[in-house]
């Protein structure tokens, strides 16, 4: 698998760390329930197809990516900046 | 039909005519006591033992593919009790137990073969950590013995003792520790299961889940509709799907693993061995081909292949080790999607919906799990109450915090 970094361009795998789905992005507010900590930090849609996950550059520019891929496939659609995602968005 | 030496001996003497199928293929029936979605290791032995010890044969296991089509016919077979956290321990001890009665009780050759694991160690916190797990087998009743350079180029001579780059300080012997065949296990179960009544259902997808008032009445499938009060979800790396069909999201996450074969050859690698530099281990299969495997390739996917990383890091650790296996050529290779936790430990338990229970995460070792998670589960769902030794291996216990991090990384889904 290789991933196109928006800063670095096209990057074998290894040069990247997984950290896992894109639920990382929806941090609950101050004060939320025990339960919406649990549903951020465990809980997981763990899709069969399209998903988006948190990826770290650490081998290049050490950015956090946004990737979409399908975990069937191993296809990469897209990969954004994190900081440039929308927070709280889904 | 029991099978025996003198049946093998008057079959063959009479041209093999009077073997039969090991199990039936009914037609699913309209409602059964006890469903089990999903016939892997772990579906088939919670039939077993729901019929053998508690009684409840009008129950039927329904398979999407065809019966071990998933990771019971996919993982390198290691089966030990070598586990050091309370709640794991006496798990994988009871399993132990029970696979060492388990030819008998089924009248099957699973070819559970004990012939040790060594886990090496290379330094002296390794040791340490090691000395202290072994204390802890020994305290649950299980063996192990410390065994310094010397003792391990007794047992392992080939080992590279030579390099300096990741010295052997010793190693950790589980005598009781070994492996099975894996497809065995499951045909073991499922012959054992058929015989005390229960049907055995394949090319059933199981597509929904009925749910009425916080009650489970049965189940969708592409055999039409089953109705059932209990349901139990067995389907290790595809938990998150079967689960979504009941509204539930689980703290779990797939991931792949892969497994290596070499060539057959002649008797060599006489033990199970990991290597505790680098993730390796390798064992020496019946048919004589080199078994090994490493880490996760360490990103969901529902692949069942890998990454050539993965490939490269496993080739290179078992070089490090052992150079002799370089000139054995790999045969194939495969991956397996496994059901993650994100303290790497399993979860027998029922869930908010009356009669709906789940048994999944089993990471990378639930194959050993076989038949305590089959034994647990089958106590689960014929009682209602957890059995003495699945006990804490409960659903929520992420939002509790009673976890079970054996490795002691930390509670989260790139970790384990
Ligand atoms: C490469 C590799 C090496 C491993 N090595 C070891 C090892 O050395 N020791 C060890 O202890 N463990 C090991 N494991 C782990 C072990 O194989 C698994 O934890 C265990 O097999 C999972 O339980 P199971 O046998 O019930 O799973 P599976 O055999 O995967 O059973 C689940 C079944 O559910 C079915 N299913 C899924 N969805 C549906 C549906 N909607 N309807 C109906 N049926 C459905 C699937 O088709 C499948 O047959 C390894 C795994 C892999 C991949
Ligand atoms: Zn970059």
């Amino acid at each position: 698998m290789r991933i196109t970094c928006p800063l670095c361009g096209e990057r074998d795998r290894r040069e990247f760390y997984y950290y896992g789905a894109d639920d990382y992005l929806r941090r609950p507010g101050e004060g939320a329930a025990p339960a919406a900590w649990d549903a951020y930090l465990h809980l997981r849609d763990n899709p069969a197809g399209v998903t988006r996950d948190l990826w770290y550059h650490d081998m290049g520019c050490a950015a956090w990516l946004l990737v979409e891929r399908n975990t069937v496939t191993h296809e990469v659609l897209s990969v954004r900046l994190a900081s440039e995602a929308e927070e709280g968005a889904a | 039909m029991r099978y025996s030496g003198l049946k093998v001996i008057t079959e063959g003497l009479f041209g093999n005519k009077g073997w039969g199928p090991a199990w039936r293929s009914p037609e699913p029936k309209a409602e059964y006591d006890a469903i089990i979605i999903g016939g892997g290791g772990h579906g088939l032995s919670t039939a077993y033992y729901l019929a053998k010890n508690h009684g409840l044969t009008n129950i039927a296991v329904l398979e999407k593919g065809y019966l071990g089509s998933g990771n019971i016919g996919r993982n390198t077979t290691i089966v030990r009790a070598n586990y050091f956290l309370p709640g794991n321990s006496e798990f994988y001890s009871h399993s132990l137990k029970l696979w060492e009665g388990l030819e008998g009780e089924l009248n099957y050759n699973v070819m559970h073969s004990q012939r040790g694991l060594i886990n090496l160690f290379h330094s002296d916190g390794q040791r340490d950590a090691f000395v202290r797990r072994g204390n802890m087998m020994i305290s649950q009743g299980d063996d192990a013995i410390l065994l310094d350079r010397d003792g391990v180029r007794e047992h392992l001579p080939y080992l590279d003792f030579e390099q300096t780059r990741f010295p052997i300080y010793g190693g950790l012997l589980h005598p009781r520790g070994g492996t099975a065949r894996h497809d065995a296990v499951a045909w073991g179960y499922a012959r054992g299961a058929d015989r005390r009544g229960v049907d055995l259902i394949q090319n059933c997808e199981v597509t929904g889940i009925d749910i009425e008032n916080g009650r489970v009445r049965g189940v969708q499938t592409t055999r039409g509709a089953i109705r059932a009060k209990k349901v139990g979800i067995i389907v290790a790396g595809r938990s998150g799907q079967v689960a979504a069909m009941a509204g539930m999201r689980l703290p779990v996450e797939s991931h792949i693993l892969q497994a290596f074969v070499s060539e057959g050859l002649k008797p060599v690698i006489h033990h199970v061995i990991s290597f505790g530099m680098g993730h390796f281990y390798i064992s020496q299969s019946d048919k004589g081909g080199l078994v090994f495997g490493g880490d996760l390739d360490f990103y969901a996917s529902y692949a069942a292949r890998g990454n050539l990383p993965m490939v490269e890091h496993v080739m290179e650790a078992g070089m490090t080790l052992m150079p002799m296996i370089g000139r054995a050529k790999v045969l194939r290779s495969w991956g397996g999607i496994m059901d993650m936790t994100p303290d790497g430990s399993p979860i027998i338990d029922k869930t908010h919906i009356d009669g709906l229970f789940i048994d999944c995460g089993w990471n990378y070792g639930g194959f050993k799990a076989v038949p305590a998670s089959g034994w647990c589960m089958a106590h689960l769902m014929a009682t209602g109450e957890s059995h003495a030794v699945a006990r804490r291996f409960r659903l929520d216990r992420f939002a509790t915090g009673h976890l079970l991090d054996e490795e002691g990384t930390g509670s989260q889904h790139n970790l384990h």
